[in-house]
């Protein structure tokens, strides 16, 4: 199947065969992070620079060991190693990097839109890594990841995601992703944390009501609700926002049979769910999450870089 | 010295002329306007085919001189007025320092007697520094010259100072011209608040943040009586609540620019354009064809550009972190004839009146007519010229226009300040 695409920056881009096929590549790089000796040469001789312009774990080290998976050579770039503290402006510093003749960037930054203006500036392909509040496209395609490896298929699915949709990139990219690949979604939360128009990013429900929503679902996509700044807060106070939108082990008796819990991370545990929800056998698939975080990571590299869906066991 | 324009469609609704006839101008003014006018020594230019108009004014420029020449400053400020087709602009007073005090507006104006390519207008602070604490000596500001008085950039945000501002300009015989912009509800807002920061993942600036500042000053004119003219109104809402006002018989006024009726919010892409980047944010393609309407029907008394230069690296940048506004003394003529007059939505004489006539009124400028006795302050139009908005072209120091490459009709080919031309067949006269 033909990949025609340079970035990974805007998911609403990407059509369902897109995404299918970057699902199906990830599938077969799952074996190759089960074996004993977990790299291939595939990218060998490839440097890829992860640019990180604000801080962030998961993300960044999921790509890292994406990269060294798949042989290529890597420079870590950002924080407050930066020419940016130095008055360079980052497309200028971009431009620098590029004079290394490298081959991709992957780029976070906190500001929306940055990675369209690094491909533009840099001329090699770009994977947004989470821009501002905007798009998360590897983020989005972990969680189609996990969701279709758990019920087979992404088609059919109603997925609530609850809490600050306002505010979140993953929402950004995983709305759009989701009614590609032909899922139902319902977006869910006080309306202070609701963007102006969720219907635009696709959302085929908008509600404040968690608990008439939760017995539809078979994917409850629990947001992260940010805790360090709660003066001029959108809601009063952590408890009433657990009270009215926490999922607990209460409310799990809402929840359908085969029901799962998502979230992309960090856990705020006490806040948006509890620790019996975090840690639930049968529904948590949180930490599967990761995992699909390099597989799909994996997928995106390979893709980039020019390869087909074959050669992928090379 | 005399200068006779010999063969031009004249154009001026304030004497109901629209004829092809000549004028005749000696030391500066206006002697005689008729047919085949004779004139025993002087300049004669033969303007067949071109549309003359009393100058245009723009009340709404950022010269950035003093303290921001990097981005623009008198000199290419006003060139670039002047290839506009300017002979007019207002200049607003958030420069560094602030316009705030008689000494700065006499060096604006001592600056541009000397070098600028068109009149300069000054508009003081209304309050110091543009903190909205103390109020600025407007009263000394007026005396040298200060044609109005704005917080333009930032708006008055205290309700019980934008009426004590009000009640003491109101002596002066000057407007007050509001920036509107609650920063409550504003914040740190990027685009317009609704499909453009949904879609871009942007802070929004809500119209309602417009809004509410433009019910506040009616509210606060009609409690002083001292004169209001909104600036860049850019919402549907915004133009009723002015629409009412007039309706009520209050000294309000209004201006609009080219960007907010020819742009919307859906203009701008996932390539994060800062050019697109204004403030007031483009809304609407409903506010957009609201306020042609507004401009048609008379509720919009001008057409001014907010003029914003910026240079090149401060715009090419993170979206959130790019200045504001965008550049468009260059272009606002060509775009008013191509995407207004042209299509039928005004007539030559509705142009006169938004981009000549009531700027002038609304600055408290002298009368500029086609007619004995006025100064001889004249634009001339060719009407059906095809041009390209390029970069190259642009005599502002700043390039952040967001209309490059957009194909126009209509431009200025010769202006006048005074009888010297400071235009002549698009070139500069230096």
């Amino acid at each position: 199947m033909a990949f025609n695409h340079r970035h990974l920056i805007d998911l609403s881009e990407y059509s369902a065969e897109d995404i299918t096929l970057i699902l199906d590549i990830a599938e077969r790089f799952r074996e190759v992070n089960e074996r004993r000796i977990k790299k291939v040469p595939t990218l060998k001789g490839y440097t890829v620079v992860n640019m990180f312009n604000e801080p962030s774990t998961r993300t960044r080290s999921s790509f890292e060991i994406a990269e060294k998976r798949l042989s290529c050579d890597t420079l870590n770039f950002g924080g407050s190693s930066t020419s940016t503290v130095k008055g360079e402006s980052l497309l200028d510093t971009v431009r620098t990097l590029c004079s290394y003749k490298i081959d991709l960037i992957v780029v976070r930054d906190k500001h929306a839109g940055v990675p369209y203006q690094v491909a533009q500036a840099s001329g090699v392909p770009v994977i947004d890594a989470g821009d501002g509040k905007h798009q998360h496209p590897t983020q989005a395609l972990l969680d189609l990841y996990t969701m279709r490896k758990r019920f087979g298929a992404i088609e059919g699915l109603h997925v609530g995601i609850v809490g600050d949709i306002g505010h979140s990139r993953v929402c950004g990219s995983l709305i759009p992703a989701l009614k590609t690949m032909g899922a139902e979604v319902t977006v869910i939360g006080p309306p202070t944390l609701m963007p102006a128009m969720p219907e635009l990013l696709g959302a085929d429900h908008v509600t404040s009501d968690f608990d008439a929503a939760l017995p539809q679902l078979d994917v409850v996509y629990m947001l992260r609700i940010q805790r360090e700044r709660l003066e001029g807060a959108p809601f009063p106070s952590l408890r009433e926002y657990n009270l009215l939108f926490g999922l607990t082990r209460e409310r799990e008796k809402l929840m359908k049979p085969d029901a799962i819990v998502c979230h992309p991370g960090p856990l705020n545990r006490g806040v948006e769910l509890d620790d019996y929800m975090a840690d639930h056998l049968e529904r948590s698939e949180i930490l599967d999450q990761v995992y699909a975080g390099v597989l799909v990571r994996m997928a995106s590299l390979y893709l980039l870089l020019g390869g087909t869906d074959h050669g992928v066991d090379a | 010295m005399a200068l006779m324009l010999k063969n031009a469609r004249v154009i001026d609704p304030q004497v109901d002329l629209d004829e092809v006839c000549d004028v005749l101008i000696r030391d500066g003014r206006v002697v005689e306007v008729g047919h085949d006018l004779q004139m025993p020594k002087g300049v004669e230019r033969d303007l067949t085919g071109k549309i003359l108009v009393p100058g245009l004014v723009d009340i709404h420029v950022h010269l950035r001189d003093p303290g921001q020449e990097q981005k623009e400053d008198i000199t290419s400020g006003t060139r670039a007025a002047a290839h506009g087709g300017f002979t007019t602009v207002a200049c607003m007073p958030n420069t560094t320092p602030t316009i705030d005090n008689a000494q700065i507006v006499e060096y604006v104006k001592s600056r541009a007697a000397e070098v600028g390519k068109c009149r300069v207008e000054v508009v003081g602070a209304c309050t110091q520094g543009l903190r909205g604490e103390t109020l600025s000596e407007m009263g000394d500001m007026a005396r040298h010259g200060a044609c109005a008085f704005t917080d333009d950039g930032r708006g008055v945000q205290d309700s019980g100072m934008m009426r004590r501002t009000m009640d003491y300009a109101k002596q002066f015989d000057r407007v007050v011209m509001s920036h509107c912009q609650d920063e409550g509800l504003v914040g740190a807002g990027q685009v317009n608040e609704g499909a453009a920061s949904t879609r871009l993942g942007l802070l929004g600036w809500p119209a309602a943040g417009e809004e509410i500042q433009i019910g506040r000053d009616i509210a606060v004119c009609r409690l002083t009586g001292c004169p209001l003219h909104i600036q860049h109104l850019s919402t549907a809402r915004g133009l009723d609540m002015v629409r009412a006002a007039k309706a009520e018989g209050l000294p309000v006024t209004c201006e609009v620019t080219p960007h907010h009726m020819f742009l919307c919010e859906d203009d701008i892409t996932g390539a994060y354009d800062t050019s697109f980047k204004v403030n007031p944010p483009l809304r609407t393609r409903e506010d957009c064809q609201a306020l042609i309407e507004g401009v048609v029907d008379g509720t919009v008394d001008a057409i001014v550009t907010d003029h914003a230069p910026h240079c090149k690296f401060e715009k090419d940048r993170e979206f959130e972190l790019a200045p504001f506004g965008m550049t468009g003394i260059e272009t606002s003529l060509g775009l008013v004839i191509t995407n207004l007059v042209k299509k039928g939505v005004i007539d030559w004489n509705r142009l006169v009146e938004l981009m000549a006539v009531n700027p002038r009124r609304i600055i408290r400028a002298e009368r500029v007519a086609v007619e004995p006795g006025s100064v001889a302050d004249f634009t001339v139009i060719d009407p059906d010229v095809q041009w390209t908005v390029r970069v190259e072209d642009f005599l502002s120091k700043a390039q952040n226009s967001a209309f490059i490459g957009t194909e126009l009709v209509g431009r200025a080919t010769d202006v006048y300040v005074g009888g010297y031309a400071t235009m002549e067949e698009g070139a500069i006269v230096e």
